[in-house]
């Protein structure tokens, strides 16, 4: 009776690859036309009620995608890309942008709330201390394919003079400001997905710090991918200006469907004197299934330029999700005494393919940089870490510590280290660590005398692997973090 | 309680165990004793459900249920604990948070409630001040960096906490200075009872000295060559295992 029930649970795992957030939701939407024209991108425009200038510098990066081609250096092996072939705008039927939260459709409110993710920005409880409420509070934007769909807390926000909300609203309301930043971190043509997602981004987030304000609570934003054949271009800007601090945290799902889903995002971090940033990524898109089929693929440039003094920018990035990640997180480390990290949990299973690591490019006096990265491959696919460090002529005494580890899972998997360093500057100094290992079948064993199943044992023991680089993570997305892993890596074994 | 019938078990081609019979009865503590190579840590393995080996004849019932027949974590919430010879290390991985895991594990297994951090803590702290142990090897990760000593204390210090019914302890005194040794002994000593049974993996009687056992047996090429009562350890460190070999042979 045991053996049978078990039978069918690993059967369920299997089959399922254990993605629990692979549901479709059925809504009403407006498509713009397949294809990808100067057309499209002028009714993007249109629909996001943009200035001229914006669309202009769209057209600017179109034209210079179109003479681009796509990157071939990763370690990743896909079909050709049909860009002529997917939607490059999706969004719920109701009125775009909505001014509060009742107006946002009861059907989307669902999902979220299906997904564990907060659209009501609950009242303070009565009696309880609001400075302590307020560091549980997290202010979420919502973005569903296209557009976002609700931005919470953002009135409590802008007492402090915090803006939070979403990247086309910040066109409209602070052009200033985003004309600006936006693409002065990641230029358009700075590659060829950064020039895409220039020409045809739809939504994100944008956030801006004033001077000396230290951001009341944690920023999310929540990316979903729903409707079929659409890619989604999400584009993110945040500003710290001196002084400031803020954290910020995104997440992101996507249905399970046959077809692979293209997700080509560019964030632009900017961080002047002593201003911190702290940017987390829970990625989770689906990954396809057990046999390699479907899945996102999830083609994303992120960077961040320490700009001022003292400044620090830290990336931490848990990646579980997507058929196949292409994403380097990266620091200009222009300040003097500048500080960037990267703090990498990259896990793939079955058929994933992840290529990720950073740059950390040191162009300012004593600029340091830590990198860690830990790497779990298991079932038959490959993991690649790939790092640069640069240190400029400039970069008198900076430092950089970098430290990769690899565990493999299984022996059909795949394990790569990839680091790139250069320095121009006699006093920098560049340390590189890095390790391989596998679970030992006495770890497991020993895990499971002590009365542990075997899914409970990897569990432990990934979580371990990864230790130095949850804490990094804020609190109650550790935990998130943690429960991810071990789904992502059920039925790995045995 | 325990009771193994005509056990033989090989790994790969070689067989090591060839038809062992061994009765635990409840609330005895018997000690395994033998020359090296004998199969004595074979056996604690193959009660414990290692996948290396494979099992090729005879019965092993535990409590009346076919324990050859379970996964090793089943066995362990059947309450088997193996007290390893030479502890493993889960780098990461503190080594509270694996024992709370663990009994957690093996309370849900038996439809008990599950033990929250401050509760499980309690109880940690209340059993490693019992065992004369600093508090921070609870802290530290599961056997990482921890000398000889410290990780079969380590070993001690989580049986003390699984509260099992039958205790194998592989060669837990080897290497152990005679404090540590006493630890060992006062640890198996302290769970004695009539629900609690242990098998004695020992090469030495130093260890018997304190840990006074019901039964001795010689363990040596797979099979139980004599067993007697605590004088038959005092015997075997006079006269050594060769003279028994050669009578037996």
């Amino acid at each position: 009776m045991a053996a049978v029930t078990e039978t069918l649970d690993t059967v369920q795992s299997v089959t399922q690859s254990g993605y629990k957030w692979g549901f479709e939701t059925t809504i009403e939407m407006d498509f713009a036309p397949k294809g990808l024209n100067e057309d499209i991108i002028r009714l993007i425009s249109s629909r996001k009620e943009e200035p001229e200038w914006m669309l202009e510098w769209r057209l600017k990066a179109y034209a210079a995608w179109l003479k681009m081609e796509e990157p071939q250096w990763a370690r990743v092996d896909h079909p050709p890309i049909d860009y002529q072939d997917l939607h490059y705008y999706a969004a719920p039927k109701k009125k775009a942008g909505p001014k509060s939260l009742e107006e946002v459709d009861p059907e989307l409110l669902k999902m979220f709330e299906k997904l564990g993710i907060p659209l009501k920005e609950r009242a303070l409880l009565a009696g309880v201390d609001p400075d302590t409420v307020e560091n549980t509070q997290i202010a979420v934007d919502a973005v569903f394919d296209s557009v976002s769909v609700a931005t919470t807390f953002q009135a409590t926000l802008r007492k402090s003079g915090v803006i939070f909300c979403p990247i086309s609203e910040a066109i409209r309301e602070h052009p200033d400001l985003v004309k600006q930043y936006i693409g002065s971190v990641v230029p358009v043509a700075d590659n060829f997905f950064a020039a895409l997602n220039s020409a045809v981004f739809t939504d994100g987030s944008f956030v801006y710090i004033p001077k000396g304000v230290r951001c009341p609570m944690e920023l999310s934003t929540y990316f979903r991918i729903n409707a079929r054949n659409t890619g989604q271009f999400e584009r993110t800007l945040i500003i710290a200006e001196a002084g400031s601090q803020v954290s910020y945290l995104e997440g992101c799902t996507a249905p399970q469907r046959d077809e692979n889903q293209l997700h080509a995002a560019v964030v632009e971090l900017v961080a002047m004197d002593d201003a911190r940033i702290k940017y987390s990524t829970v990625q989770n898109w689906y990954p396809g299934d057990a046999n390699g089929k479907g899945g996102i693929y999830n083609f994303v440039t992120k960077r961040g330029a320490c700009r001022g003094d003292r400044s620090k920018i830290s990336w931490t990035q848990v990646e579980t999700g997507s058929a196949i990640t292409w994403k380097y997180p990266s620091c200009v480390l222009l300040g003097e005494d500048s500080v960037g990290e990267f703090y990498s949990v990259a896990v793939t299973n079955n058929h994933q393919q992840a290529d990720t690591g950073t740059k950390m490019i040191h162009v300012g006096k004593g600029s340091r940089s830590t990198i860690i990265s830990k790497g779990i491959s298991a079932g038959h696919s490959n993991n690649t870490y790939r790092g640069l460090v640069r240190m400029l002529p400039s970069a008198t005494n900076a430092r950089n510590f970098t430290q990769c580890d690899s565990l493999l899972i299984g022996d059909q998997c795949g394990a790569h280290t990839v680091p790139y360093i250069e320095s121009r500057n006699p006093t920098a100094k560049v340390e590189h660590e890095a390790t391989t290992s596998k679970i030992a079948d006495d770890q497991l064993f020993y895990c499971r005398q002590r009365g542990l199943s075997e899914e409970d044992a990897v569990g432990l023991i990934v979580n371990g692997f990864c230790k130095d680089v949850l804490k990094e993570l804020p609190m109650e997305f550790a935990v998130e973090a943690q429960k991810l892993l071990a789904v992502s890596l059920e039925g790995s074994v045995g | 309680m325990l009771e193994i019938k005509g056990l033989t078990a090989s790994i790969g081609d070689k067989p090591i165990l060839n038809g062992v019979d061994l009765t635990v009865p409840p609330g005895e503590v018997h000690a395994i004793m033998g020359p090296n190579g004998a199969g004595k840590s074979t056996l604690g393995y193959v009660l414990s459900g290692r996948e290396d080996y494979t099992v090729t004849g005879g019965t092993v019932t535990f409590n009346g249920i076919d324990l050859l027949d379970m996964e090793p974590e089943q066995r362990a919430a059947a309450g088997l604990f193996l007290a390893f010879q030479a502890p493993v290390e889960l780098p990461g991985v503190n080594n509270a948070n694996f024992l709370r895991t663990a009994l957690n594990a093996i309370r849900r297994a038996h439809g008990e409630s599950e033990l929250d951090a401050v509760q499980f803590l309690k109880l940690a702290r209340a059993e490693s001040k019992r065992l004369h142990m600093p508090d921070d090897m609870l802290k530290r990760n599961v056997n990482v960096g921890f000398s000889g000593g410290e990780k079969k204390r380590n070993e001690v210090l989580q049986m003390a906490i699984l509260r099992p019914k039958l205790a194998i302890l592989d060669e837990t005194d080897s290497g152990l200075d005679i404090d540590a040794l006493k630890i060992v002994a006062d640890g198996v000593n302290a769970l004695r009872g009539p629900e609690f049974s242990a098998l004695v993996i020992t090469h030495h009687q130093r260890l018997l000295d304190y840990l006074v056992p019901h039964r001795v047996h010689v363990l040596a090429n797979g099979r139980i060559l004599r067993s007697g009562g605590p004088e038959l350890a005092k015997e075997l460190e006079k006269s050594g295992y060769a003279g028994m070999i050669a009578e037996a042979a």
